[in-house]
């Protein structure tokens, strides 16, 4: 073909930018799409309630319950379930929770007496979300970045490398994979230096005690998200268009950025919102193997006490969380690829 | 030549020498060593699940449960070729029968996933629209709510059953499969060669069956692989919460789970029932690869 333009088409190597910029129809119909999908977060967290509120009552045992020392005498029962209106039927404390719920009110704690579910949720979630985002920016760039490798270079010693680190890390359960960590940056690393170098093992900061933890997180995500990426890439190495792509003499760069990684990236970007929504709202294994005090772990407690404020505040956020990151990965899709239509 | 393989894939040609669909799968599928392995160790290990308790009673295996007191974390030896645990119990023994329950497991939870994650993957991303709408808020909705309390909840009714707990863990897990499917087939369906499956009159279903399932197989046989170790892991965390399998039963996750709690001890109690667990992984892993390979029109020669 050459350099030179055949039928008005621009030169070898200088194809348009990717557009990230949709026709106005198409810009209005998103708008409207988004906002739809913004109000049916409403039905969606109602029955998110209601199924969680039915579950959370239907479970076996009650927030009154002690494991180990004396059980609370039925008096005491009866006025904990006055105090905390538990003493009502079922579904007058449904529509009161929703009512409260729509002024933000989430009510109080069963577990740490006199403080609001509000409140400790947003005392234990900035130590989460720091936790997650990092791992989440971990994630993207090296579980894509792998991938990709790993499918350019199928059959080699590179792929086989990436397939055996995937396998490790979906076969060591995290808890394993930190303390591995803890054993060799936190304690090896300290004998070995003499005792003037080591990982922080245990507790928040912003600084070297967030390595271990988001790793930690990281390692299952960037696994699965590296596989992904590999399996969705080799389907499109076998496109036509990229072969043609490769013929015309686009450079490496273009060809594997704009005509292969682009169109590999649906199933990716489908994976990687539960994924952001899963981590920023904590994971109780990594956040009790460093002892950070986010609301991952306050969750678990929080079912095994029969909370069931603390259950319900957290679920919403999580509900919230999830319906959110859909509904972008939604909208992504319609740039990834333009084909795809909203309705 | 490209327009030759659209045509071909659209259009059902019955010329006699056609071979059909799925025995040219088989037969691409048997020329892939890495699948044919991966079948076989799966093999080996559906034998060795069935076959484990007659071997134990031939004398060939040990009691997974009997203790052997005075080699508590025993390293390997001839007597005990992969250790003992923190009880004293013949590790290789707890694996060959750790496999009955991780398999069905790794097998039957991903089996229930992909039915129901598929079929509602693929029916809302098909039909678009307020389908799709509807069917990925009620997926939206299972995202949400709590697991555990779900799997607890079911678990007091159902009783710790194994058939229980396998439902559990599928009935939570299928969402980001649903998801997924779904995202494929928003994509795949625009694409020019569904058009002319279209334009030559092939039905909906045929449609789903022929073109939409074998181009959006890549990334469901990833997902399903990593819920392998993911569903023997959950079991694990329930029984460890009294929910699950309960002890003696040999079970990988826990034996994992059992063997973190002394790691120091004896690393070999976390690594070899997390070799079994990636040896079962990547195995399907292989078998899938193989399958998509063999499935995927353009890999023809």
């Amino acid at each position: 073909m050459g350099d030179t333009a055949v039928g008005g088409r621009p030169a070898r190597g200088a194809l348009p930018p990717i557009r990230l910029r949709l026709p106005r129809s198409r810009g209005v119909a998103l708008a409207i799409y988004v906002g739809r999908r913004v109000l049916w977060m409403f039905p969606v967290l109602f029955f998110v309630i209601l199924i969680t509120f039915v579950l959370m009552h239907l479970a076996p045992g009650s927030p009154w319950d002690r494991t180990g020392g004396r059980p609370l005498s039925a008096a005491v029962v009866a006025n904990m379930n006055v105090k905390y209106g538990l003493d009502k039927p079922i579904w007058q404390q449904f529509l009161l929770y929703i009512w409260n719920a729509l002024h933000f009110d989430f009510g109080l704690s069963y577990q740490y007496q006199g403080k609001t579910v509000s409140s400790l949720i947003l005392g234990g979630w900035p130590y989460t979300f720091t936790i997650g985002l990092l791992a989440f920016c971990v994630i993207v760039p090296v579980g894509i970045g792998l991938g990709v490798a790993a499918a350019l270079r199928q059959n080699t010693r590179a792929d086989y490398s990436a397939m055996a680190f995937a396998t490790f890390g979906a076969a060591v359960p995290n808890f394993v994979i930190g303390m591995l960590l803890i054993i060799v940056f936190g304690v090896t690393l300290y004998n070995v230096t003499g005792g003037n170098y080591s990982l922080p093992v245990s507790g928040f900061g912003v600084d070297d005690h967030l390595i271990m933890p988001v790793v930690t997180l990281a390692t299952l995500p960037t696994a699965y998200i590296a596989r992904l990426t590999r399996a969705s890439t080799l389907d499109i190495l076998r496109q036509d268009y990229v072969r043609t792509a490769w013929a015309k003499g686009l450079s490496e760069r273009l060809v594997v950025l704009k005509h292969i990684l682009k169109n590999s990236l649906i199933p990716v970007v489908t994976a990687l919102g539960p994924t952001f929504a899963i981590l920023i709202t904590g994971s109780v294994i990594v956040e009790s193997v460093f002892v950070i005090p986010g609301i991952g772990r306050s969750f678990v407690t929080a079912v095994f006490s029969r909370d069931y404020p603390m259950i319900l505040g957290t679920t919403i956020l999580f509900a919230v969380v999830i319906a959110l990151a859909n509904l972008v990965v939604d909208i992504l899709y319609v740039f990834i690829d333009p084909r795809v239509r909203l309705s | 030549m490209a327009v030759v393989a659209t045509v071909d894939q659209a259009v059902d040609w019955e010329s006699p020498e056609q071979i059909g669909l799925w025995s040219d799968v088989w037969r691409r599928f048997r020329r892939n060593r890495l699948a044919v392995a991966g079948a076989i160790v799966v093999a080996v290990l559906i034998l060795d699940a069935l076959l484990v308790p007659l071997l134990a009673g031939m004398g060939l295996v040990q009691d997974p449960i009997h203790q052997d007191v005075t080699h508590i974390f025993g390293g390997p030896s001839l007597h005990h070729p992969a250790g003992t645990d923190y009880l004293g119990r013949d590790t290789l023994a707890r694996l060959m029968f750790g496999a009955r329950i991780s398999l069905s497991i790794g097998i039957l939870v991903q089996g229930i996933i992909l039915a129901i994650g598929g079929v509602i993957g693929l029916v809302s991303g098909y039909f678009g629209g307020r389908v799709d709408n509807l069917l990925m808020r009620f997926t939206d909705i299972w995202f949400a709510f709590p697991d555990l309390i779900f799997v607890l909840v079911l678990v007091s009714v159902f009783g710790p059953s194994i058939l229980s707990i396998f439902v559990a863990i599928a009935l939570t897990n299928w969402a980001n499969l649903a998801r997924l499917v779904r995202g494929q087939v928003l994509s795949i369906k625009e694409k020019e060669f569904i058009e002319s499956a279209r334009a030559v009159g092939s039905s909906g279903f045929k449609i789903m069956a022929r073109h939409l399932i074998p181009n959006a197989l890549g990334p469901v046989i990833v997902t399903l692989t990593f819920g392998i170790p993911q569903a023997i892991f959950l079991d694990a965390a329930l029984s460890y919460l009294g929910v699950g399998i309960q002890p003696p039963t040999p079970d990988w996750g826990v034996m994992v789970q059992d063997g973190y709690q002394a790691m120091n001890a004896s690393a070999g109690q976390v690594v070899f029932p997390a070799i079994a667990i990636a040896i079962t992984m990547l195995s399907f892993t292989f078998i899938g690869d193989g399958l998509r390979d063999a499935l995927d029109p353009r890999m023809r020669r």
